[in-house]
C-alpha cells in the first residue's frame, strides 16, 4: 500500500508540469498583447511597457515558463495587478473558504446520495423508490446558480405566502449571504451539494440494485447474516467501487460549481476572486487561483485511487 | 410420516411443497407439490434437468426466494418442525448453523471485499458469539480440515487469489462452519474441472460421514448420484418423478424419464458406432404445461390415460415412489411393456 501511494504520488508529477504549462500559457493565449489588455486600450505606452517589463514578457518564452515555475515551485505567484498583494497572500484565507464550500457539500452530497440511493434499490419500484428518484432528477436538472437564488428568495427573503404555511415564512433561520456562521453556511452548501447528491444517490441505486443480485449476497444470507448487515457491509462495499469514482469527480465539479455559488451568495472564497481578478484583468491572480484548484483536484483523485484500492482488493497497483 | 416434534427419523422432509413465481398475470409453478425425505446422517440426491425446480427447491427449504418467488403451499419439516411456520429471525438462526448451503458457482458466491477469513469467521460470530480472534482460529481449523494446504496463510487472501477448485473448498468450510445438521448442496461441482469435481465430492462425502449431517445434494449428473447418494429424487418439471435408494435406481429404474437418463449416459461397454441415446423433444415451457403427466409429450409409452390425466405419486411396499401410470392398475397401454427395451428402440430411432 505505502509503495502504491508513493508510485502515485510520482505519477502526479508529469500531470502537474502539464498544468503548470497550461496555466502559463493562459496569458499568451489572450489575442493580442497582454500588457496592453491588462493596461486598458487607451493606457500610454509608458504603462504598457511597465507592465511587459514588470511581468517579463520581454524574455523568451521558454525562460519566462523557467521563472514562472521556479517561483512557484517556492510559493511566490506573483504580485497582484489590482492590489499589489501577494497572489499567495490573496487566495489565502479564500482558499480555506472555498475547501470548506466544497468539504461540507461533498460530505452533505455522500450522506444524503448514499441513504437515498440505498432506500431506492432496497426498495426497488416502490413508491419511495419512484419518489426519490423523480426528486434526484429535479436535483440533478437544475442550474446550481438557479437553485441558490431560489433558496436565497425563499428562506432568506421570504415570499408572500399565506401566514399559515409554516417555516417558509420564517426568514430568521438563514443569511443570504458571507460566510462562518451556520446561519450563512447551510444555503450555499445545499445549493452546491444538491446535483452531486443526486447524481450520487443515481449512481448508488444503480450500483446498488447490481450487487443485490449477486451470489455473494445470497451466500451472506444463507450464513444467517441480518438483512440490514447484509445490504450495508456485504453489498454497500461492493457498491461502493464505481460510487467513489463519481464523488472523486463530483468534488471537481463542486470546486468548479463553487465559482457560481460564491457568487451568487456573495462568499469570499476563491470562486469569486477568480470572478473579480478576470473582470479586473487581473491575470496573475487568475493564474494562481488556477493553478491551487488544479492541484486540489490532482489530490483528491490521488485520495480517490487510495481509496478505490482499499475497496477493490482485486485492483493490483503496486 | 407425521412424527412428533423432536421425535424425528428424518432430518428433512418436505411434503407437497409448492412454489411458484408470479408475474403480471402469470403464475408459473417451478415447484408443485414436492415431497421427499432425507434420513438422519443420510445423502440424497436430487437429479433433472435444467428448469425442473431443483434449486428452487432447495431455495425454498431455507426460505431464501427473491420476488416474485412465493412459496404457496405445503410442508418443510425440518427436525420435525415446519420451517414455514418460522419467524425470519428464528429462520436466520437456523441458515447457516443448523441448515448450510453450498452453491453451484464458486467464483461469484465469495464476496470480492471480504477476505476468505473474515467471510468464514462470520458465520462463527453470528451463531456461536465468538470474538474476532477466535472465530479466526475456528476458521483456520476449518480451512485445514477442508484440505486448504496453509491455512494460516489462505485465511487472510482474498476469494480473488484463489482457484475455483479453492474457492469450492472455502464455501465448504464457510457452511460446515457451525456443524450444521442438514447441508445443502446444490451442483456444487458443476463449475468445476472435472478432477476437481472428484475431489470436491470425496471430502462432502468424507466430512458428512465424519460429521453425520443429512446432505441434499443437487445435480443434473447421475454419476454423481451413483458415487455419493444414498437415496434419489428424480425431478421433472416441478414434480419429483421417482423416489428410490441409489441402488435400486441404478438396477431397476422405473419411470420412463429416469431410464431415458440413465441411457443418455455414454457407457464403456457400449458400441462406439453407435449415437448416444437422447430423450425426445424439451421441457414444456411452464406456461404450456401438458394437461396430464408432464412427461407425456416425451414418453415413448404415452397413452390417452397420461395425456389426460396426471398421475399419483404412489409408494410400495418398499418406499419407493413413482409417478407413473404404467405401474398402476389403471393402466390403459401395453400391460408387457418394458420401459427398458422400449427406451432404447425409440432413442435409437431417432
Amino acid at each position: 500500500m505505502f509503495k502504491f501511494i508513493i508510485r502515485r504520488i510520482i505519477q502526479t508529477i508529469p500531470v502537474l508540469i502539464g498544468v503548470s504549462i497550461l496555466v502559463f500559457s493562459m496569458m499568451h493565449l489572450v489575442p493580442g498583447d497582454p500588457a496592453q489588455i491588462m493596461a486598458g486600450e487607451s493606457a500610454p505606452k509608458e504603462q504598457v511597457e511597465n507592465i511587459r517589463e514588470r511581468l517579463g514578457l520581454n524574455d523568451p518564452l521558454p525562460v519566462q515558463y523557467f521563472n514562472y515555475v521556479k517561483d512557484a515551485v517556492q510559493g511566490d505567484l506573483g504580485n497582484s495587478m489590482r492590489s499589489g498583494r501577494d497572489v499567495t497572500t490573496e487566495i489565502g484565507a479564500r482558499f480555506w473558504v472555498t475547501l470548506e464550500l466544497a468539504i461540507y457539500s461533498t460530505v452533505l452530497a455522500v450522506f444524503v446520495g448514499l441513504i437515498v440511493g440505498v432506500i431506492s434499490a432496497t426498495k426497488r419500484y416502490s413508491f419511495a423508490d419512484t419518489s426519490l428518484m423523480i426528486i434526484a432528477l429535479f436535483g440533478l436538472s437544475m442550474p446550481n446558480f438557479w437553485l441558490g437564488l431560489m433558496l436565497i428568495q425563499w428562506f432568506a427573503i421570504g415570499i408572500d405566502l399565506p401566514s399559515w404555511v409554516p417555516f417558509i415564512n420564517d426568514t430568521s433561520w438563514f443569511k443570504p449571504s458571507g460566510w462562518g456562521s451556520f446561519a450563512q453556511v447551510v444555503l450555499p452548501v445545499v445549493t452546491l451539494g444538491t446535483a452531486s447528491a443526486a447524481i450520487i444517490a443515481r449512481m448508488t441505486r444503480s450500483s446498488m440494485l447490481d450487487v443485490i443480485d449477486q451470489d455473494y449476497i445470497r451466500t451472506a444470507r444463507a450464513k444467517g447474516v441480518k438483512e440490514r448487515v447484509v445490504i450495508y457491509r456485504h453489498a454497500l462495499k461492493n457498491a461502493l467501487i464505481p460510487v467513489v469514482t463519481v464523488v472523486g469527480l463530483q468534488f471537481g465539479g463542486l470546486l468548479g460549481g463553487a465559482v457560481l455559488t460564491e457568487s451568487v451568495f456573495a462568499v469570499n472564497g476563491m470562486g469569486k476572486l477568480i470572478i473579480d481578478s478576470i473582470r479586473a484583468r487581473d491575470f496573475p491572480v487568475v493564474q494562481g487561483t488556477i493553478l491551487v484548484v488544479a492541484l486540489l483536484f490532482i489530490f483528491v483523485n490521488l485520495a480517490v485511487d487510495i481509496t478505490y484500492r482499499y475497496l477493490n482488493k482485486r485492483i493490483d497497483l503496486d | 410420516m407425521t412424527s412428533a416434534p423432536n421425535s424425528y427419523e428424518n432430518i428433512l422432509e418436505l411434503n407437497d411443497l409448492q412454489t411458484s413465481f408470479f408475474t403480471k398475470d402469470l403464475e408459473v409453478k417451478a415447484v408443485d407439490g414436492v415431497s421427499f425425505a432425507i434420513p438422519k446422517g443420510k445423502i440424497l440426491g436430487v437429479v433433472g434437468e435444467s428448469g425442473s425446480g431443483k434449486s428452487i427447491t432447495s431455495l425454498s427449504i431455507l426460505r431464501l426466494l427473491k420476488e416474485p418467488g412465493k412459496i404457496v403451499g405445503g410442508e418443510i419439516k425440518f427436525k420435525g418442525e415446519n420451517l414455514l411456520d418460522k419467524s425470519e429471525a428464528n429462520m436466520r438462526k437456523i441458515r447457516g448453523n443448523e441448515i448450510s448451503m453450498i452453491f453451484q458457482e464458486p467464483m461469484t458466491s465469495l464476496n470480492p471485499t471480504f477476505t476468505v477469513g473474515q467471510q468464514i469467521s462470520e458465520a462463527y460470530k453470528i451463531h456461536q458469539g465468538l470474538n474476532k480472534k477466535q472465530a479466526k482460529q475456528r476458521s483456520v481449523d476449518m480451512l485445514k480440515l477442508v484440505g486448504i494446504p496453509s491455512p494460516e496463510k489462505r485465511v487472510n487472501q482474498y476469494p480473488h487469489e484463489l482457484s475455483g477448485g479453492m474457492r469450492q473448498r472455502v464455501m465448504i468450510a464457510m457452511a460446515l462452519a457451525c456443524n450444521p445438521e442438514l447441508l445443502i448442496a446444490d451442483e456444487p461441482t458443476t463449475a468445476l474441472d472435472v478432477t476437481i469435481q472428484a475431489q470436491i465430492l470425496d471430502l462432502i462425502k468424507d466430512l458428512q460421514e465424519r460429521l453425520g449431517m443429512g446432505v441434499l445434494l443437487i445435480t443434473h449428473d447421475l454419476g454423481v448420484v451413483a458415487e455419493t447418494c444414498d437415496y434419489v429424487a428424480v425431478m421433472y418439471c416441478g414434480k419429483v418423478v421417482e423416489y428410490t435408494d441409489t441402488k435400486t435406481l441404478f438396477k431397476d429404474a422405473k419411470h420412463p424419464y429416469t431410464v431415458g437418463l440413465m441411457k443418455s449416459i455414454p457407457q464403456h461397454d457400449q458400441d462406439i458406432e453407435g449415437d448416444l441415446a437422447v430423450i425426445r423433444g424439451s421441457v414444456p415451457s411452464p406456461a404450456e404445461m401438458p394437461k396430464g403427466c408432464r412427461f407425456a409429450p416425451r414418453c415413448p409409452f404415452a397413452t390417452e390415460l397420461c395425456r389426460e390425466k396426471l398421475p399419483d405419486l404412489v409408494t410400495d411396499e418398499e418406499g419407493n415412489q413413482i409417478r407413473c401410470w404404467i405401474y398402476s392398475d389403471e393402466w390403459d397401454g401395453d400391460p408387457e411393456v418394458n420401459v427398458h427395451a422400449e427406451t432404447e428402440r425409440t432413442t435409437e430411432s431417432y
